[in-house]
């Protein structure tokens, strides 16, 4: 593990601008709970707008559990549920009033395993699209076109864009995913371990393509791979068994990590 | 060679005896009722079976009617059990899950998946025949119906169970309604096998005898209206089979002959072409 050097090869600029950024969602006290089990324990935590912010920890610390409170994905699931707040463009999104379609539309997610519908291509892609925009063919075309560009596909699909997605590569298809989640124009996306079920060129591809995406995009981002975090993120957040231990800048966290947990996770000796 | 392993050896061994010979005991019997009905089935059949009507004691005849009759029947009942089998299906699967209305549709369906026929065949005599006074093409095709509703039940509800809750969760992480989810995508994702069950049903009910004795009845004539008795396979082979007269009788053969080529026929095209349609 060489966490040291990469970091020290990262461009400094973009940490100075960093600060700056407006949060574009702010958890206040969440607290979750899978039936009777608490899975997150008075989270406060800010994530930067068009940043992208990392959520480290071993199995079953609540990252990815914290994650699906940010689109109310587990709303899905009775028995799961959430209470604090979680402020997003001025509204509390864990209110029961909430639109979850609507919030859902905003705050676009791609899980761990690729998921392409049974459809071809150009539909997985349209599908989303027409949920909310009545767009004409031409429209459609371009809209497809610039989604399969925005996450590195065009060049690969663009003959095949009548074939079922299901027939892609792996990594092929967790590209067509994002580029799914992107052609909807959310304003931030969540990612749950994108690149887990994935081989290391493809892997590298999505990481470059999360820098690309964060110019416009707000990005939260789950992952097992600590140098992924340290590669990809501005921003990182360690987790433990439902407790948010530390967070802060990326580079502090692996350079100057304040609490001694955090540091023994990081360089190895535990987790 | 120790002596665990031999013994390992001559249990595998015996197993795998045992198991064929189970398999062959079966089969033995399977194409024992093949062979008999192609032997006496197939000298009766030719082109007047499907010409003619049926016919009085010992004039010549064909089957035109009970053809004409059971298609119709079957394809009415089709039309009535796939989309209620369906909708239901997708209830349990997609929003009853435990709840206890869920459940106790599930333990009902099961229960209605294993009744004997000829109960649902009184069901519907109590409840329509004798409310209307007479037999009907309708009634029969409504028996069908709660013979084929369940099961349509049952495989469309394991199908769309077997669908990854990951594909669903991507489809509403986009923000679609639940009812798109489930139309354009979970659905989508497993209609070869929804079509395999409706196809099955359909074999299934294709064959059923005594639902149809208490509702359709039979005809001898040519009729087109389901308002009336209407001729049909089974009870046609029912009646002729038992019958003294020897014409009636192979007619009877021809007809057994014919639904078995028709389910074998329905149950082939179920576990190739829509087994293949299947996604994963």
């Amino acid at each position: 593990m060489n966490t040291e050097t990469t970091l020290l090869t990262r461009p400094t600029a973009s940490v100075a601008s960093m600060p700056l950024s407006p949060p574009k969602m702010t958890a206040k006290d969440l607290n979750f709970f899978y039936g009777k089990f608490q899975g997150l324990k008075d989270i406060n935590l800010e994530i930067a707008e068009k940043r992208v912010t990392a959520f480290i920890g071993p199995s079953g610390c609540g990252k990815s559990t914290l994650l699906r409170t940010l689109n109310r994905m587990y709303s899905l699931y009775p028995g799961q549920r959430a209470t604090g707040v979680i402020h997003f463009n001025g509204q509390n999104i864990l209110d029961s009033g909430v639109d979850l379609n609507m919030l859902r539309a905003k705050v676009g997610m791609v899980f761990q395993r690729p998921t392409p519908f049974p459809m071809s291509i150009y539909d997985n892609i349209a599908f989303g699209v027409r949920l909310y925009e009545n767009l004409g063919q031409r429209e459609m075309d371009e809209r497809v076109e610039w989604a399969l560009s925005k996450a590195a596909m065009w060049d690969e699909a663009k003959d095949k864009l009548k074939q079922n997605g299901m027939a892609l590569s792996g990594g092929q298809q967790q590209r067509l995913c994002i580029a799914r989640a992107v052609s909807v124009k959310p304003e931030v996306l969540l990612l749950d371990e994108p690149t887990s079920a994935l081989d290391p060129i493809s892997t590298a591809k999505i990481e470059e393509l999360i820098s690309e995406l964060k110019v416009d995009y707000t990005i939260a981002i789950v992952t097992h791979n600590m140098q992924q975090a340290a590669r990809v993120s501005d921003f990182t957040a360690y987790m433990y068994l439902g407790e948010l231990i530390e967070f802060g800048e990326t580079d502090q966290i692996f350079l100057k990590p304040k609490r001694k947990e955090t540091e023994d996770y990081i360089t190895g000796r535990f987790g | 060679m120790n002596n665990l392993y031999r013994k390992r050896l001559f249990v595998n061994r015996f197993n795998l005896v045992m198991s064929l010979a189970t398999m062959a005991f079966g089969m033995f019997f399977l194409i024992w009722i093949l062979a008999v009905l192609f032997g006496k089935g197939f000298s009766a059949l030719g082109p007047t079976l499907f010409t003619q009507m049926t016919p009085p004691p010992g004039s010549a005849g064909g089957l035109m009617n009970a053809i004409f009759g059971s298609f119709v029947i079957v394809l009415v009942a089709t039309f009535i059990s796939t989309p209620i089998g369906i909708l239901a299906g997708i209830y349990l699967a997609e929003f009853g899950k435990d709840k206890w209305v869920a459940r106790a549709t599930r333990f009902i369906n099961d229960i209605l998946l294993s009744a004997p026929s000829i109960v649902i065949g009184l069901f519907i005599y109590t409840v329509y025949v004798a409310q209307v006074g007479h037999f009907s093409g309708w009634a029969g095709s409504f028996a069908l119906a709660l013979i084929a509703i369940p099961v349509v039940v049952r495989t469309t509800e394991n199908m769309l169970s077997l669908v990854p809750s990951s594909l669903r969760e991507a489809a509403v992480a986009l923000g679609a309604p639940m009812w798109k989810v489930i139309l354009m995508v979970t659905l989508k994702a497993v209609r070869g096998g929804v079509m395999t069950g409706i196809l099955l049903a359909v074999a299934r009910v294709s064959g059923e005898t005594a639902p149809l004795l208490f509702t359709a009845l039979n005809n001898q004539f040519w009729s087109t209206d389901m308002n009336a008795p209407m001729a049909n396979l089974p009870v046609v082979i029912f009646q002729f089979a038992l019958s003294p007269f020897d014409d009636w009788r192979s007619l009877a053969w021809a007809g057994a002959l014919l639904i078995t080529l028709t389910v074998l026929i329905l149950n082939i095209l179920a576990r190739t072409v829509f087994r293949q349609a299947s996604v994963r």
